[in-house]
């Protein structure tokens, strides 16, 4: 095998390795623009977070305008703390609401943002103050099993029962 | 009559003469085997002493990469395709039934980058090249060109040995970065062109779960390990082959079997060391 051609083949292969990288990186993988835009960081204190993980997604009206940057337990408050590192590009009234919600039945946590109508905007560092917690199904299925029990109850009890109610 | 210590039947029962054999041999193969992975320790420890030379004329390598993985890509690519498809077309059967067949994307991206991908890669890689370094070492062993070279003041170890190692811990993660992209070709092939899935969906959703540094780095720095492996295991086998023609078939064989070993239980370990809590 002539030098040259061993030399060309060489750099073919590592060319061909650097663009399976950069497909992988690019078309496959999330290396893609959202590295590039800037963020600012704004707090939220949740009761629950629920299933809320670093790195989860922050919706407003549905689309991506930030990501979960850090959670931690505050230890003063017994709260999550969850500090939210929003694009730039989107501002967001200073009474906006935060609520923790699930995308479908068993789909990913996400925190929502609601828009509110304060005309200053929401800066780096700030709070939003207007939360709600993650809905957990197990209290919820807890919740409704207690109400059809209390429902049910008087109905099976003497009429006067249900008439005193 | 009283049992005694002294009294006690001189013979010792049939059983234990039966087994002794068996036993005798497998003592000897458990000490054989620490003793080889002694010695290839040391031998890896040598090559990579007397890897100078592979990098002050990196031709040596450049040449050596050539005959190891340029020329395996035809494999690579193809089983990256045809695996990526059977994924596509396997997930598919599955999502469907919950109605998540955009996922087929994610589920045909994660099983390639981070397991597949090196996995399958690196073991065809140890069929394809690690043979063939294998047989070439032990061939010229057996025909006494290593001699020779030593007679000649080359050291066979920074001459033939280092070039090829080098080459493969070269080739191994290129292969591995082909062998996943085409097989994320392949799943889109069967995936969105056959079947009929959302284009937007199937790449959006992929772009959402694959994390280019946990996923897509940890399958590299996986498919660098297994080049290692691969290279060390298969150098070393043509290195220590009797200098028989039989000797060579077997250390041939020996480093396609203990290579595949090496690589799925090193992915255990590497997989284990990988995974993070927080999804």
């Amino acid at each position: 095998m002539e030098r040259t051609t061993i030399d060309l083949w060489f750099g073919a292969f590592v060319a061909a390795g650097f663009a399976a990288l950069l497909v992988l990186a690019l078309k496959v993988g999330n290396l893609g623009a959202e590295r590039a835009a800037k963020t600012y960081n704004v707090e939220v204190r949740f009761d629950n977070i629920g299933g809320l993980k670093v790195r989860g997604p922050v919706r407003a009206s549905g689309v991506l305008v930030g990501r979960v940057a850090d959670i931690h337990f505050d230890n003063q408050r017994f709260q999550a703390s969850v500090k939210l590192a929003m694009d730039a590009r989107y501002e967001f009234p200073k009474d906006s609401g935060a609520a923790i919600l699930t995308s479908g039945l068993l789909g990913e946590t996400y925190v929502g943002i609601e828009a509110g109508g304060d005309e200053k905007k929401l800066a780096e560092g700030d709070r939003i103050q207007i939360t709600q917690s993650a809905v957990v199904l197990e209290k919820l299925i807890g919740q409704f099993l207690f109400s059809k029990a209390q429902e049910d109850a008087p109905a099976s009890a003497p009429a006067g029962a249900s008439a005193k109610k | 009559m009283r049992w005694t210590w002294a009294s006690r039947p001189r013979r010792r029962p049939r059983v234990f003469r039966k087994l002794r054999r068996p036993l005798e041999r497998l003592g000897h193969n458990f000490i054989e085997g620490i003793w080889g992975i002694g010695v290839m320790a040391r031998f890896f420890g040598l090559v990579l002493a007397s890897s100078g030379t592979s990098f002050s004329r990196f031709r040596l390598v450049m040449r050596e990469v050539y005959f190891t993985g340029v020329l395996s890509l035809i494999i690579i690519i193809v089983s990256g395709l045809f695996i990526g498809m059977v994924l596509g077309l396997q997930g598919y059967q599955t999502l469907q039934r919950y109605g998540a067949t955009e996922s087929i994307g994610v589920l045909v991206a994660l099983s390639l980058v981070r397991e597949l991908g090196p996995v399958v890669s690196a073991i065809l890689f140890a069929a394809r090249a690690g043979s063939a370094i294998t047989a070439e070492i032990g061939l010229m062993k057996t025909t006494e060109q290593l001699t020779a070279m030593d007679m000649m003041a080359v050291s066979p170890m920074a001459r033939v040995v280092a070039p090829r190692f080098w080459a493969g811990v070269i080739s191994m993660p290129i292969l591995a970065l082909l062998f996943s992209a085409m097989g994320v070709f392949g799943g889109y092939l069967v995936g969105v062109v056959l079947i009929g899935v959302d284009n937007g969906a199937f790449w959006s959703q992929m772009q959402a779960a694959v994390d280019f540094r946990y996923d897509v780095l940890n399958g590299v720095v996986k498919a660098f390990v297994f080049g290692i492996a691969v290279s060390v295991i298969a150098t070393f086998q043509g290195y220590d082959a009797p200098p028989t023609a039989e000797g060579v078939s077997r250390a041939t064989t020996r480093t396609v079997v203990t290579s595949a070993l090496v690589i799925l239980a090193l992915d255990l370990v590497l997989t284990a060391f990988m995974l993070r809590d927080d999804g």
